[in-house]
């Protein structure tokens, strides 16, 4: 059981919880994830962290409103507890001087890429920061996004915020104008699969993570499974983060309609 | 006259394949009593020597002929941690029962050891007068033990009962390791492993979930809390896949994929938040416990064709015999001498059928099973639309990975001295499927209680030194 000591609307969807969880507080590190499980009958469901307070001893989840089990979470007050979070689970990114870093996050993505952005600041990187989504309201924490780049692009699609166009747009922009040497990726499968494209066309070393299915996300089930490079990986334990350009994410795609209800 | 050996009560086959309920329903205590009778308290018990942990199983079975079925749980309890468990699932035909006299000398069929076992055991358990083992008074010292399954509880028992201040660390939301997760409450009702735990947690035992020891916590995180030795039973719990063609299709899963959704997760019950397929003709691909436990739960789920589909035959299977016995009578069918080489899906990308290589027995290989070989063109399809995967299990890398000074095999298990379970770094000592690779809930309790012994030992040396 875990108290919920802050909760916070980003948007009309989008929820932003601190949770005491002191030991995973101590030893989570940028990129790694969550297992959430709200009440007895709920499923366990991944979610990254976003934020850490050693001195508090909690955590911050950003979790977007999408189906029953992200529901259920986001129906959950300040002082209410959440029945199971286990963790930190997944690889931590990696994270050194690359030299320019190019930061695409689209929609609920752009909460798991603050942690990233941040690390690859500290560590001498130029941060770009690319924020994609539909429309106005759906871009979230840009002031923090803001304190940890560069230069922030924001895209949406209906042009009501920033610049009209599609992340991917954003993300050539850059490039055509100067050299980028790492680009990570985080968002909606669809989106990561067009940044990837577009980047590989580029030749800039790109990352993505993944958010497959999973039901232990420590190794024991399979159902993370994706192809990376013509292998079958398993996200919660050789991932979340992978060569993007390596990753099949038609299959993935397909895969994450699996229990679509 | 020679009595015939007892027949375990069951429900009756149509019955149970619709629901969850317990297939054996246990021997009454005429029916014990009468089995009882056969055994023959040989002088040179061989039976003994087919048990993994040695139990007086004479003792125990003269006690049940003597109508003192309470002292026949407490003889079981001296060498085991979880008679009500074994009794039920262990493969008695290859342990105990294989050695005793009525096999060995007279050919006929042996005394029904586990059956009985499992009467002792629940008959206490239902008089309500569990004896609760007495414990040493506490001498403050702190041990941790890395996974719930049999092989960390077994240790944690004897640990206490010693008195050690014992706290399991558990990285699910239950407890019990995959008598919880992995096998069906069909064939162990979750309320036996309930009951267990309850009795560890009454001796003292503390308990942790949703704690991945090397994650949530680290080696130096336990040094630094105190813990003076670690006893790691993380199991193994890694699902292999044959990484055929197409095998990454939706409703393709692994045998720890649907048990987990079905048994931690309860996914067949409505209200559960957690899905899983209900697929109409489900093949499952293997021939262990693993197999046809998840052959037999998509029965009760539904399905119309429940298929085992194996590459050896049917003698090769390595599933206790009571199993195989059970899933035909429920209906499930056999192809063996099948091995699938490839799936085909539909436009959504679902698994609508699956390629078999029909196969021979050639020359035994290193087990001592004959080799299936494939015959060179003959191959058929076969529809399906939900396949389950169970093709063994490898060893849980994670404690191998974060933990420094373990001597780990080319296989992923730690290496550990057999006598002691005692492995490379001093204070950690290992046991169950983590060091066997996968094997049997008694073998795995056998290992954690040596453990304990020797754990108790390397601590009390240490004290003197001191
Ligand atoms: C490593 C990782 C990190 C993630 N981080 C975040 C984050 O920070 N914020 C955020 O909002 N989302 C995150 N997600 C996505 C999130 O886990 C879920 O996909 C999302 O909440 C959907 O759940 P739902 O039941 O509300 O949605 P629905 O669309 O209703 O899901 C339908 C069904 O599909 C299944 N399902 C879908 N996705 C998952 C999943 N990932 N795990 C288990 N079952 C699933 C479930 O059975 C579910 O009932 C992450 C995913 C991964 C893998
Ligand atoms: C479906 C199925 C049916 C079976 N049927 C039979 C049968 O009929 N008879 C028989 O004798 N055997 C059977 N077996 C085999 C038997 O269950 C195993 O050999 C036995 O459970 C091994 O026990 P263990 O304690 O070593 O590990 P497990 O039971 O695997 O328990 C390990 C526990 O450790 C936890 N863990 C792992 N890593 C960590 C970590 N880092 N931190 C904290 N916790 C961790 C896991 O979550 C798990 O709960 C079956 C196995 C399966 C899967
Ligand atoms: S524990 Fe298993 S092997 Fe030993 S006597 Fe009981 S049933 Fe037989
Ligand atoms: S070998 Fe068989 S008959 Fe003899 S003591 Fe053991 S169980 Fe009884
Ligand atoms: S979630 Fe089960 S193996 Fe990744």
């Amino acid at each position: 059981m875990n108290k919920i000591v802050s909760k916070e609307y980003l948007s009309d969807r989008v929820v932003k919880f601190e949770v005491e969880a002191p030991l995973i507080a101590k030893s989570r590190r940028a990129g790694h994830f969550v297992i959430v499980r709200v009440g007895k009958k709920g499923e366990r469901v991944p979610y990254t962290i976003a934020d850490a307070d050693l001195k508090k001893g909690t955590i911050t989840l950003v979790i977007q409103k999408v189906g029953k089990s992200s529901q259920k979470v986001c129906e959950l007050n300040t002082g209410d507890y959440i029945t199971d979070i286990v963790g930190p689970l997944g690889k931590a990114t990696h994270i050194e001087n690359f030299g320019t870093v190019v930061c695409a996050g689209g929609g609920v993505g752009i909460a798991p890429m603050l942690p990233i952005m941040k690390a690859m600041k500290e560590t001498g990187n130029k941060v770009i920061s690319v924020l994609g989504a539909r429309t106005k309201e759906l871009i979230i924490l840009e002031e923090q996004v803001r304190e940890h780049s560069d230069e922030v692009i924001i895209m949406t699609d209906d042009g009501s915020y920033g610049e009209k166009g599609l992340i991917t747009n954003g993300v050539e922009k850059v490039i055509l104008r100067e050299k980028v040497d790492m680009c990570v990726t985080i968002g909606p499968a669809i989106m990561m699969k067009f940044v990837s494209e577009l980047t590989k066309k580029y030749d800039v070393p790109t990352v993505a993570s993944l958010n497959t299915i999973m039901v232990d996300g420590t190794g024991m089930c399979g159902a993370c499974r994706v192809t990376v490079g013509g292998q079958t990986r398993f996200v919660c334990v050789d991932g979340p983060e992978f060569d993007a350009h390596q990753v099949d994410f038609n299959e993935m795609l397909m895969r994450l309609k699996a229990y679509d209800r | 006259i020679a009595i015939p050996r007892v027949k375990m009560p069951e429900v009756d086959p149509a019955v149970r394949s619709r629901t969850y309920d317990e297939v054996n329903l246990g021997l009454t205590p005429e029916l014990a009593a009468n089995e009882s009778h056969r055994c023959l308290d040989c002088v040179d018990p061989t039976c003994i020597t087919g048990c993994p942990v040695e139990i007086n199983i004479p003792k125990f079975i003269k006690n049940i002929e003597r109508g003192e079925f309470l002292e026949a749980a407490k003889t079981l309890k001296e060498t085991s941690a979880l008679p009500a468990v074994c009794g039920r699932v262990c493969p008695q035909e290859r342990q105990c029962e294989s050695q005793c006299f009525y096999t060995l000398k007279l050919k006929k069929e042996p005394v029904a050891i586990g059956h009985l076992e499992r009467f002792a055991a629940d008959y206490e358990r239902m008089s309500g007068n569990i004896s609760i083992p007495e414990t040493a008074p506490t001498n403050g010292i702190k041990i941790a033990v890395v996974g719930s399954g049999p092989a960390g509880l077994a240790f944690a028992g004897d640990m206490v009962k010693l008195g050690y201040d014992v706290t399991v660390f558990e990285a699910l939301h239950e407890l019990g390791g995959v008598l919880r997760y992995g096998i069906p409450e069909f064939r162990l009702p979750n309320e036996i492993v309930d009951i267990e735990i309850d009795g560890l947690k009454k001796m003292g035992v503390k308990f942790v979930t949703n704690c991945i020891v090397g994650k949530t916590i680290s080696q130096e995180d336990l040094k630094a809390e105190g813990f003076k030795g670690i006893f790691v039973g993380s199991g193994a719990g890694l699902p292999n896949f044959m990484n055929i063609p197409g095998e990454n299709l939706i409703g393709i899963m692994s045998c720890n994929e649907y048990l987990t959704r079905v048994n931690l997760m309860q996914a067949a019950d409505p209200d559960s938040d957690t899905p899983v397929y209900k697929g109409k003709k489900v093949a499952v691909v293997g021939g262990g416990n693993t197999a046809m436990d998840a052959v037999r739960t998509a029965r009760r789920l539904g399905a119309e064709r429940a298929m085992i589909v194996y590459r050896r035959s049917e003698e090769e299977m390595p599933a206790r015999v009571e199993e195989i016995k059970h899933a035909k009578e429920e209906g499930i069918e056999f192809y063996t001498l099948h091995n699938p080489i490839r799936y085909e899906g539909d436009e959504q990308g679902h698994v609508q059928r699956m390629l078999l290589q029909r196969m021979e027995l050639g020359a035994p290989d290193q087990s001592g099973r004959r080799r299936p070989v494939a015959i060179e063109g003959d191959t058929t399809w076969l529809e399906v639309d939900e396949v389950i995967v169970s093709v063994g299990v490898s060893p849980n890398p994670l404690i191998p990975q974060s933990f420094d000074g373990m001597e780990v095999t080319s296989w992923g298990t730690i290496v550990v001295n057999s006598d002691t379970m005692q492995t490379a770094d001093e204070m950690i000592f290992a046991g169950g499927d983590i060091v066997r690779g996968g094997a049997t809930v008694i073998l795995a309790m056998g290992d954690g209680r040596k453990a304990a012994k020797a754990m108790h030992q390397y601590l009390k040396g240490d004290q003197v030194e001191k």
